[in-house]
């Protein structure tokens, strides 16, 4: 058994070798941070050295030029809103699913988790097609209403897993109490679901706010632009500026880290349950 | 219990929005994409002409650049589910071993994937271009120097490096709840009769992570199937369309070419492959699962 658990010098060369992988894993980093402050002659002349004087001019031009408050606003509206939405229809679906176990209720969820295979592009020339037609192009909601289709599969599957092991006992006595089935939902079963919606929360906001194709088909306006779209268009029309590109690129990767170091916990946890059921 | 009309309403209630959606944005365009496959279709005209299986035809004898952005995608992520998995298995084995960095370690390895495609392609395409040029000058390493985005055999190599990049620390942390799974006895036991390193690892711990092989499998080949944003913003499908995936060639055909007749055949013939492909995977290396 391993009970002696001594450092030894074998622990020590594999964690000198795990420090030099995490360092090749940050070069990239590196090298986007630390150029972002230079001015651009600067940056042609020395890629690898630190800046000489660390300059806010990149950042203070990018965030204008890239509208950062109005494309960040829009990308948070979008992630926000599709998990609200999309929280609420699959959980109220599986639950129903899985409590009333009917034939039509099992066909459908053999439906939906089937419909986990189809690619996006497989869609998306109708989907363009569809939402023109009823008016959704250009508008954030468009988008939302979208992910709320996107999203239901996986959700509802996960959602559908968890319920199955909630004990019915705790159902049956809220009913004796007189409380209807949408009251047993959303005061008794619907808490009892946090662990769960935690996961999905994480996991759908990583694919939304990332998500590029989706918004490129749907938004096309300066005024709706997401994150991506707007450091998309950014690169259009700044090609060769390294020194805005990187400033524009470090702002638009910046609040997603954050996020990530604030819930990565959650994200590991969430990712390593999400896997499991599946 | 519930009266008919009470369950009928509560039906409607708790599974009505989900199926709403579900049917507007998913089922309907993909039946409505079927349909769209057998027509021409300029998708600006109101008038869409049935010309049967001519798109099909045109795709399977005409086109070269489809047929080619599919060994493209398929080369890739054939290489990149390899590489990824590879990567992401060693690097869970190394952070169960007891490191006392190990969580700073597992932080740094997943950070990547936080990122989106696009931005990360944006990123790398900085670091071929300028970094990787000025590593070269320091060190004298030929690696660096190599025309990275501007030939296509090493932009190929490029679109991988990052997909590995982005993609081990994911499947990293599958692996490393597989890993904690094993049971310890086991391991005990095939030491205790002599078993080596490298047999235990092939004879009891692959077999029992076989779960997380299955789903880190499917993930990784379903990323590379569908790549997009990462081709948009590293090399845009080039040099010579050497690195246009099939998404890429889709996206082209129905929104550059207008032909969103023909993009809908392209894209039903690429749910066809990746259905098929998935499917096969999962059922070969579910059979292979075992249960502790």
């Amino acid at each position: 058994m391993e009970t002696t658990k001594r450092y030894t010098a074998r622990l020590f060369s594999l964690e000198v070798l795990g420090i030099l992988i995490a360092i090749a894993f940050l070069v990239p980093f590196y090298f986007v941070l630390t150029n972002s402050f230079k001015p651009f002659a600067e940056l042609l002349a020395n890629t690898t050295s630190l800046p000489k004087a660390f300059s806010l001019h990149n950042y203070t031009e990018a965030w204008r030029i890239m509208r950062f408050p109005t494309v960040f606003m829009n990308s948070l509206i979008i992630t926000i809103a599709s998990n609200v939405g999309l929280v609420i229809i699959s959980s109220m679906a599986a639950y129903r699913m899985v409590r009333n176990n009917s034939r039509l209720n099992q066909v459908l969820f053999m439906l939906f988790v089937s419909a986990m295979i189809i690619p996006f592009e497989s869609i998306m020339i109708p989907l363009v097609k569809l939402a023109g037609t009823v008016g959704f192009l250009n508008h954030i909601w468009g988008v939302i209403l979208c992910y709320f289709g996107f999203g239901v599969s996986l959700n509802l599957f996960l959602y559908h897993g968890f319920v199955k092991s909630i004990p019915l006992e705790v159902e049956e006595a809220a009913i004796v109490d007189g409380s209807s089935t949408f009251g047993v939902f959303w005061r008794i079963v619907f808490p009892l679901l946090k662990p769960v919606t935690v996961t999905i929360v994480l996991l759908n906001s990583l694919w939304i706010w990332n998500d590029f194709l989706l918004p490129l088909l749907i938004i096309s306006g300066p005024e709706t632009r997401t994150i991506p779209l707007a450091t998309y268009s950014f690169f259009g029309q700044y090609m060769k500026q390294w020194d805005l590109a990187l400033a524009a690129l470090t702002l638009g990767v910046l609040p997603i880290i954050l996020f990530f170091l604030a819930m990565q916990k959650h994200i590991v946890e969430g990712i390593t349950a999400g896997s499991i059921k599946g | 219990m519930e009266s008919a009309s009470k369950k009928r309403l509560y039906q409607l209630l708790f599974i009505g929005p989900a199926v709403f959606f579900f049917v507007i944005i998913v089922v309907i365009p993909f039946f409505m994409s079927i349909y769209y496959s057998f027509t021409e279709w300029n998708g600006v005209s109101t008038t869409v002409t049935w010309i049967g299986i001519e798109n099909y035809k045109k795709i399977l004898f005409h086109d070269s650049d489809y047929y080619k952005s599919f060994v493209f995608t398929f080369r890739y992520a054939i290489t990149g589910v390899l590489l990824t998995n590879l990567v992401g298995f060693l690097l869970a084995l190394l952070l169960t071993q007891a490191l006392k960095l190990r969580n700073i370690l597992r932080t740094i390895f997943f950070m990547p994937n936080v990122i989106g495609g696009l931005l990360l392609g944006f990123i790398w395409s900085f670091i071929f271009v300028k970094g990787f040029a000025s590593i070269g000058e320091h060190t004298g390493l030929a690696f660096f120097n190599l025309p990275w985005l501007g030939d296509a055999p090493t932009a190929f190599w490029g679109v991988v490096i990052v997909t590995v990049w982005k993609g081990a620390g994911y499947v990293m942390v599958i692996y490393i709840a597989g890993l904690t799974n094993v049971p310890k006895d086991l391991i005990e036991a095939a030491r205790i009769d002599g078993a080596t390193k490298l047999q235990m690892l092939y004879k009891i711990t692959v077999p029992l992570i076989m779960p997380s092989i299955t789903v880190c499998l499917f993930l990784t080949l379903s990323w590379g199937f569908k790549v997009f944003d990462l081709i948009v913003s590293l090399t845009k499908g080039g040099p010579f369309n050497s690195t246009e995936s099939v998404s890429l060639n889709i996206y082209q055909e129905a929104f550059r070419n207008n032909a969103l007749g023909l993009g809908s055949a392209k894209a039903v013939i690429f749910f066809l492959i990746v259905a098929l492909i998935t499917v096969v995977q999962v059922t070969i290396t579910k059979k292979r699962e075992v249960e502790s």
